[in-house]
């Protein structure tokens, strides 16, 4: 479970890239008794992306791993609509049978990795499908966890994380106020 | 005046025309458009956006091609739809078009689908309807075919990239086709570097000089050096009625060859709505031939359509 923590500012938050180094050592655990040639990663837009490449490269991964933009699946379209910049889902492997680890930056509600799996079983029926997340912030509003987190970090309930990447492909992470 | 296909947002709640639609809102479609295409590939081609929304098809005009695309976009999308030919049905009783939409909007119907041979049907129905329920414009009259102008343009950007250095030659009876009228606009805005209309001078509008478009009588000219030739159907009523002497005249000089096509640049693509009139405006030896990208519209035209279906239905009211 999440601990909790006072509210974060910029100079108390976690470091991404410490956050990133727990995660990878988190998934590793996660995944050594999984046959290698029936484990893909997938990483969810934009921020579940940058690190499931990363993490594709430093496990030195040889399935190629999938992307996944879940706008189509999402359970606010009624009060939001489309989102403005919808980015093709990727998944160029058959995932029937497959080990599927989702990746995603911020695991909190659930709902993003409701619709996500519910988008991958459109695309077949994989044999198992596990989370990992970089940041686990709580206040799940579904049955789901995640079996690798980078961090458990529980900010103010008005603020978001907001995951960056730099040009050198380091990770920053940043907090932002929801209220307009 | 507020364009009337927008809300009080700016977001894109029915879609009429393609006149007047910004190039971002236009880009945003065909952005979204192209995010649907791998649906095809998948075991389930559908996805849940639309679950539980209610899709009319309204065809006061017949047209198999753009139902059905219409139909399998919606259920793509998850939508419940329902199919109305209505020349058949109450129109043919007497009921007036706001009634027929008054009586399917107490079904809860959620988007209309509209087909209509009066120029401004869509936009009519548009003006009645409750601010939650949309309307998408498949054809009306000699007016807009809009999801046939996008799904032109997505053809386009699919093979070109880029709309900017483009050539683009709109071929035949300029003067009746909504879809030549669609494309215009939308080539326009996009930013081709220069549009063409090309054919007999009583089958194009006037107006056109004032629109950006260089006007061509002699085909050769008219389709030398494009990097896109749309070809339009040449509507067989048209014919005798003093506007053309005889199908085979009109091939003669406006019936897209192999040797016409020549004149056109190396990798020149050739398009058509559809139905194609083989031998009248296109040679089967184009149709069928490499150059020809006039299948693919169809498939693309899927994709567009969800996109349009989604983005109206996602405005808010």
């Amino acid at each position: 479970m999440a601990t909790k923590t006072p509210a974060y500012t910029a100079a108390t938050l976690p470091d991404a890239e410490t956050l990133y180094g727990n995660l990878l050592a988190a998934v590793r655990h996660a995944i050594e008794h999984l046959p290698p040639e029936l484990m893909h990663l997938i990483g969810i837009h934009s921020g579940g992306a940058w690190l499931a490449q990363r993490l594709h490269k430093d496990l030195g991964l040889a399935q190629p791993m999938g992307t996944l933009d879940i706008s189509f699946y999402r359970d606010d379209f009624e009060k939001i609509g489309l989102h403005s910049q919808v980015m093709p889902s990727e998944i160029s492997f058959s995932v029937a049978g497959k080990h599927l680890v989702l990746v995603d930056d911020v695991l909190y509600t659930g709902r993003t990795i409701r619709a996500a799996m519910n988008e991958l079983f459109d695309y077949g029926r994989p044999a198992s499908i596990r989370l990992a997340v970089l940041i686990d912030r709580g206040g799940r509003e579904l049955p789901i966890a995640a079996v690798a987190v980078g961090g458990f970090i529980d900010p103010a309930p008005v603020a978001s994380f907001v995951l960056s990447q730099t040009q050198a492909g380091a990770f920053v992470l940043t907090i932002e106020s929801k209220e307009h | 005046m507020r364009n009337p296909q927008l809300n009080r947002h700016g977001e894109l709640t029915h879609l009429i025309t393609t006149e007047g639609l910004s190039r971002d809102i236009l880009t945003h479609i065909l952005d979204t458009a192209q995010t649907f295409v791998p649906l095809a590939e998948r075991d389930v081609k559908k996805v849940p956006l639309l679950r539980g929304k209610s899709v009319f098809n309204l065809f006061f005009e017949n047209s198999t091609r753009t139902l059905t695309t219409f139909e399998i976009a919606a259920k793509r999308l998850s939508a419940d739809v329902f199919n109305l030919n209505i020349n058949v049905s109450s129109a043919a009783k007497g009921e007036t078009l706001l009634d027929t939409i008054a009586n399917l909007s107490a079904m809860q119907a959620d988007l209309f689908v509209v087909r209509h041979q009066a120029s401004g049907a869509p936009y009519l129905i548009a003006q009645h309807v409750a601010p939650h329920v949309h309307v998408i414009n498949a054809g009306d009259g000699r007016h807009a075919h809009p999801t046939q102008g996008l799904l032109d343009m997505y053809t386009i950007r699919h093979f070109k990239k880029d709309f900017s250095n483009l050539t683009v030659a709109v071929v035949g009876d300029v003067l009746h086709s909504r879809v030549a009228r669609s494309n215009i606009h939308a080539l326009t805005t996009l930013g081709v570097a220069e549009v063409r209309a090309v054919g007999p001078l009583t089958l194009l509008p006037s107006g056109l000089d004032q629109m950006g478009v260089r006007v061509f009588t002699d085909m050769n000219e008219g389709i030398k050096g494009a990097d896109v030739i749309i070809m339009l159907r040449l509507q067989n009523e048209r014919m005798g009625a003093a506007l053309l002497p005889s199908s085979h005249e009109y091939f003669k000089h406006y019936g897209l060859t192999q040797e016409k096509l020549a004149l056109a640049k190396a990798d020149c693509i050739v398009m058509h709505p559809g139905p194609m009139n083989r031998g009248v405006e296109i040679d089967s030896a184009v149709a069928d031939g490499p150059h020809s990208v006039i299948l693919n519209q169809v498939t693309f035209g899927i994709a567009v359509r969800m996109a349009v279906m989604s983005i109206v239905a996602g405005a808010s009211a």
